[in-house]
Parts: structure tokens; C-alpha cells; sequence
């Protein structure tokens, strides 16, 4: 399963890796990653059939994270839709309404709970 | 007629007491003239018993007694602008010692042309009072004078204490402004302190959730890293720790970014450090622009942005304060945000609100531009924004302070100057310049 997370934090990325060692050992995932919504789409542009779920930060410079979201349910909503999340340190409720009403699927706060992430994911693996 | 000697001996001190009466000699001179009246009559008195048959000798004390008051008088320097009265008495005198040596001398022709000498006397007595009555006058002039002297000395004394008691109360009234002023400027710094602590606040979140996912994920590692030892797979051993290393400099990293984000908070709300220092503007631009941004998100989650940076690498390093500056920079940031999201608000989601800050170096100077695509500055306000106390915001939002105390750092203490571009509804650009050297 390819998983997209989109962060404008470059050292998200070790941290996925690291959180998720055993799970890519086992090829049950694989990440790739994008710092900004803009270098999110032109990702997807080329690959957007391969990626199952993507987490995106809302709060990013440029484009934001909701924004990504709605570009993605326009432009690679192709069956079968990727599943997004929406990351927030902002964890208050208009973040929320505002992710699900633009299509995410779930929507996480900052910090992280991965052991969180991990459940929901097996979820979406079965 | 030796009579007339002390008549005008006498008269002398009693006019001249009355002259000094209403002017400010008469504290001194008041006693002294009447003691000098008062001997005369003794004087007078005494002779005219003891040595009634001798009338020359009675002639020659009341000659005497005149010269002597005379001359004394006239050599007190108060008394200098009655020289006239004074020498109005010498014909007297002249003609008192030359019918005396006569009537000492010659006694038969003293006899023979008495009325002559009498007629002399009464004529040098009679001068006095001539010359008395023509400077009738000068002397009430004098008098006037000595009086509106003394009234506009009064009058002086009276404004002067007015003047010293409002000067004290000004110095008062100036001491009062300047604290107030200094509060004044704390409270506008404790203002923008409030409007950067939410976005301190998740400055500071960011570096944490790393320290904390790093050090989480490392013990996983070295639980992982002794099952491997366990197997003996010495290769994968060094791989996790490798990993545990490289998420160990992580920690240190986020640590000290928060570290710096706290310090930079501190020295922002400081009361008063104007120590100058080599600064990055870029590196601080790009500190307050983040903080200024995610400052209002968290006060208004609806809010969003685009924000630009074009820095321009390379520029010379500026020696400022840099929290000073920085709070320049927060202000206009805020203000350029707050225009965006004044429009938003009229204009709904069709507005894109853009925020832009470039630096470029000039001749000798650097220039920071905070441009904005906001309501912009109407025209007939242009001229008060930086004015102190004036704000657009609604009562409790503005101190009023910001534009005003930017202006002031950056012209008078930093020697730059700050320009602005506005287009009502179109937005605007802030241009400060900061001089290099």
C-alpha cells in the first residue's frame, strides 16, 4: 500500500520511516512524501493511481492543506478514490468541518498518535 | 537772628522724612531724620537758655548745627538727587558767617546797617523755600516714580513666583508624559507579545511533537536493536544504530529550535535592551512572519494566506536590536494579514489573500517590502496612520501604537525610514530601508 504524506516539516519523513520500520521490512507499506501541496499534485499528477491513502498537513505556506484536499477529490478522484486524512496542530472543530466537508475521510491532530494511525490503517488494509 | 539758623537746621530733616515717607528708604531713614529733628529742637532749646545774651556765640551753634546736617546729608549717596535742596542752604550759611565775623569784629557798624544783614538772612532764608517749591514738582515726580517702582517690584516679585510655580508644575506634567509614554510602549509591546504567543505556541509544538516522536520511535529501536543482537544480525544492529544516532542529533535539533523560539520570546517582551548586533534579515523576517501568520490562525481558524518570500541571498548582515526590528516587522506583518482578512470577510472565498515579504540590498542599504492585497489605506487617513493612538481597529482590538512606535525604531533609532504604497482596495506595500553602514 503507498501511502503519501504531504508536510512542509522535512524531518517527518525519518519519523514515518522509523515508526513504520517493521511495516515496510514487511512490505505492507510504503511511503512517499511532498513538502508542499503544490509538489503533493505534481506527484499525484504521475502516480496518483498507485497511492491508497494520503496524509496531509493543513497548515502549510502556499497551498494549503484543504485546499490539496479539494483539488484531489476534483482532479484523481478516479475509482478507486484515494483516502485522505488531514493532519492539524489546530485540533478545533472548524478544522474538522472544514476537512470533512471538502471530502476527507478522517482528520488527525498533532502530535501524532501512530499507534492510532496503525489501527486505522489495518482498517483500511482489510 | 540766629532763629533762622535753626529753623532751617530743623526743617531740613522734617521735610526730608516726609519725602522718603511712601519709598522704600523710609524702613532706614524714617528714625534717623526724626532723631536729627528732634537734636535740632534740643539743640535749639538748650542754647537759647544757657546762653541767651550771647547771640553770637547762639548764631555761630545754629550755623554750625545747619552746615552739620547739611554736610552730613548731602554725603549720604541715597540723598544724591537733593543736592539742589542741600545747596539751597549754603547762602544761608555764607550770610549767617559773615554777619557773625562782622558782629564780632566790628560791633558799631553790625548796629548801624542791622537791617541790612537781617534782610540778607531773610533773603538766604527765603531761597530755600524758593528753590523748595520749584522743585515742588521733580520731587512729586521722584515720588511718583519711587512708587511705581516699588509696584512694578511688587508686580515682578508676583510673576516671577507665578512663572517659578508653573515651571515646577510643567516639569511635573513632563515628568508624568515621559512614564506615561514608557508605559505606554510596554503595554504595546505586552499587545504584540499577546498577538505572537499563539504562534509561539505552535512554533514551539512543532519542535516538541519531534523531540517526543523521536525519542518514542528510539526506544522502539533499541528494543529492536536487542532482539537483533540476540540473533547475532551484527548488520542490522548497526543499521538501528545509525538510526538511533541520526534520531538523537534530531532531538537536539528540535530541542534547540524550541529553545530559540522561547529565547526570541523572552528578548521580544524584554522592558529595555537596545544592544545592537549583526543581524540576518532574512533569518528574523522570516521568524516573524511565521509567527505573525500563525498568530491570527489561532485566533481566527477560518483565516488562510498565501504567503511569498523572496529573500535575496547574500545580503550584508545589519547591526540592530533585533527585537526592536522585529517587532516592526511583526507589526506590519499583522496589519498586512489583518487588511487581507478584512477583505476576506466582505469578499468570501472568491478573494486569495496573498502576503508577500522580499529583501534586496540597495546602495549601502537594505530594503524589506511587506506587501499585501488587502483593503489598502484610505486616502484621507494616509496622514494619520502614523500617529500615535490612531487605529481603524475596533476599541480594545488596537493600541494605536504599532505604525507609530515602528516608525520611531526605525527612523530615530536605527536611522532608516519607512515608505507606503496603497491603493484603497487594491492593497498596500510597506518599504522600510535600513541603512548598512
Amino acid at each position: 500500500m503507498k501511502i503519501l504524506v504531504v508536510d512542509d516539516e522535512a524531518d517527518v519523513q525519518p519519523l514515518f520511516l522509523q515508526r513504520f520500520r517493521k511495516e515496510i521490512k514487511e512490505h505492507q507499506v510504503e511511503f512517499d512524501f511532498a513538502l508542499s501541496g503544490e509538489e503533493a499534485l505534481e506527484y499525484l499528477e504521475e502516480k496518483h493511481s498507485e497511492v491508497v491513502l494520503i496524509l496531509s498537513d493543513i497548515n502549510m505556506p502556499g497551498m494549503s492543506g484543504i485546499e490539496l484536499l479539494s483539488r484531489i477529490r476534483k482532479d484523481f478522484d478516479a475509482p478507486p478514490p484515494p483516502v485522505v486524512m488531514m493532519i492539524t496542530a489546530y485540533g478545533d472543530d472548524e478544522n474538522h468541518r472544514q476537512a470533512i466537508e471538502h471530502g476527507a475521510n478522517d482528520f488527525l491532530t498533532k502530535p501524532l498518535d501512530f499507534s492510532l494511525l496503525k489501527e486505522k490503517l489495518k482498517t483500511i488494509l482489510t | 537772628m540766629f532763629f533762622f539758623y535753626f529753623l532751617a537746621a530743623l526743617l531740613l530733616p522734617v521735610r526730608l522724612r516726609r519725602l522718603v515717607e511712601r519709598t522704600n528708604m523710609s524702613p532706614k531713614w524714617r528714625q534717623p531724620l526724626l532723631y536729627m529733628t528732634l537734636g535740632i529742637v534740643g539743640l535749639f532749646i538748650l542754647t537759647q537758655k544757657a546762653l541767651d545774651d550771647y547771640e553770637i556765640i547762639n548764631a555761630v551753634i545754629g550755623i554750625l548745627a545747619l552746615s552739620g546736617v547739611v554736610l552730613y546729608l548731602q554725603l549720604q549717596p541715597e540723598f544724591v538727587k537733593f543736592q539742589f535742596y542741600f545747596n539751597s542752604h549754603y547762602p544761608l550759611i555764607t550770610v549767617g558767617l559773615v554777619s557773625s565775623v562782622i558782629d564780632w569784629l566790628a560791633p558799631a557798624f553790625y548796629e548801624k546797617w542791622d537791617y541790612i544783614f537781617v534782610c540778607g538772612e531773610l533773603m538766604a532764608f527765603s531761597w530755600i523755600f524758593i528753590r523748595w517749591a520749584a522743585n515742588k514738582k521733580q520731587r512729586e515726580e521722584l515720588q511718583v516714580a519711587n512708587l511705581r517702582n516699588a509696584e512694578l517690584d511688587r508686580l515682578v516679585e508676583l510673576r516671577t513666583a507665578e512663572l517659578t510655580q508653573q515651571k515646577a508644575e510643567l516639569e511635573k506634567t513632563i515628568d508624568l508624559l515621559k512614564a506615561t509614554q514608557a508605559q505606554l510602549i510596554q503595554q504595546e509591546k505586552l499587545a504584540s507579545l499577546g498577538e505572537l504567543t499563539a504562534g509561539i505556541a505552535h512554533e514551539i509544538q512543532n519542535p516538541l511533537n519531534f523531540v517526543n516522536n523521536f525519542s518514542e520511535v528510539s526506544i522502539e529501536l533499541m528494543d529492536e536493536m536487542a532482539e537483533e543482537l540476540a540473533k547475532g544480525d551484527t548488520e542490522e544492529v548497526m543499521a538501528i544504530a545509525g538510526d538511533i544516532k541520526q534520531n538523537l542529533e534530531k532531538i537536539i535539533h528540535h530541542g534547540k529550535r524550541a529553545d530559540g523560539i522561547v529565547k526570541g520570546m523572552l528578548q521580544h517582551s524584554r522592558a529595555s535592551s537596545d544592544t545592537k548586533e549583526p543581524t540576518d534579515i532574512n533569518k528574523l523576517a522570516d521568524e516573524y512572519f511565521r509567527l505573525a501568520y500563525h498568530g491570527l490562525r489561532a485566533k481566527d481558524k477560518s483565516f488562510n494566506a498565501e504567503l511569498v518570500t523572496s529573500y535575496t541571498d547574500g545580503l550584508p548582515a545589519i547591526t540592530l536590536v533585533p527585537q526592536d526590528v522585529g517587532r516592526v516587522l511583526l507589526n506590519m506583518f499583522t496589519n498586512a494579514f489583518y487588511a487581507v482578512h478584512q477583505k476576506q470577510k466582505k469578499l468570501g472565498v472568491d478573494f486569495k489573500p496573498v502576503v508577500s515579504v522580499t529583501t534586496s540590498a540597495l546602495n549601502k542599504a537594505i530594503e524589506i517590502r511587506v506587501k499585501d492585497n488587502g483593503t489598502g489605506i484610505p486616502d484621507d487617513i494616509r496622514d494619520k496612520i502614523l500617529q500615535p493612538f490612531f487605529t481603524t481597529k475596533p476599541t480594545g482590538e488596537g493600541t494605536g501604537l504599532g505604525l507609530s512606535i515602528s516608525y520611531d525604531i526605525i527612523t530615530k533609532a536605527h536611522g532608516g525610514k519607512i515608505d507606503i504604497n496603497s491603493t484603497e482596495g487594491e492593497g498596500s506595500e510597506f518599504i522600510i530601508t535600513l541603512p548598512t553602514a
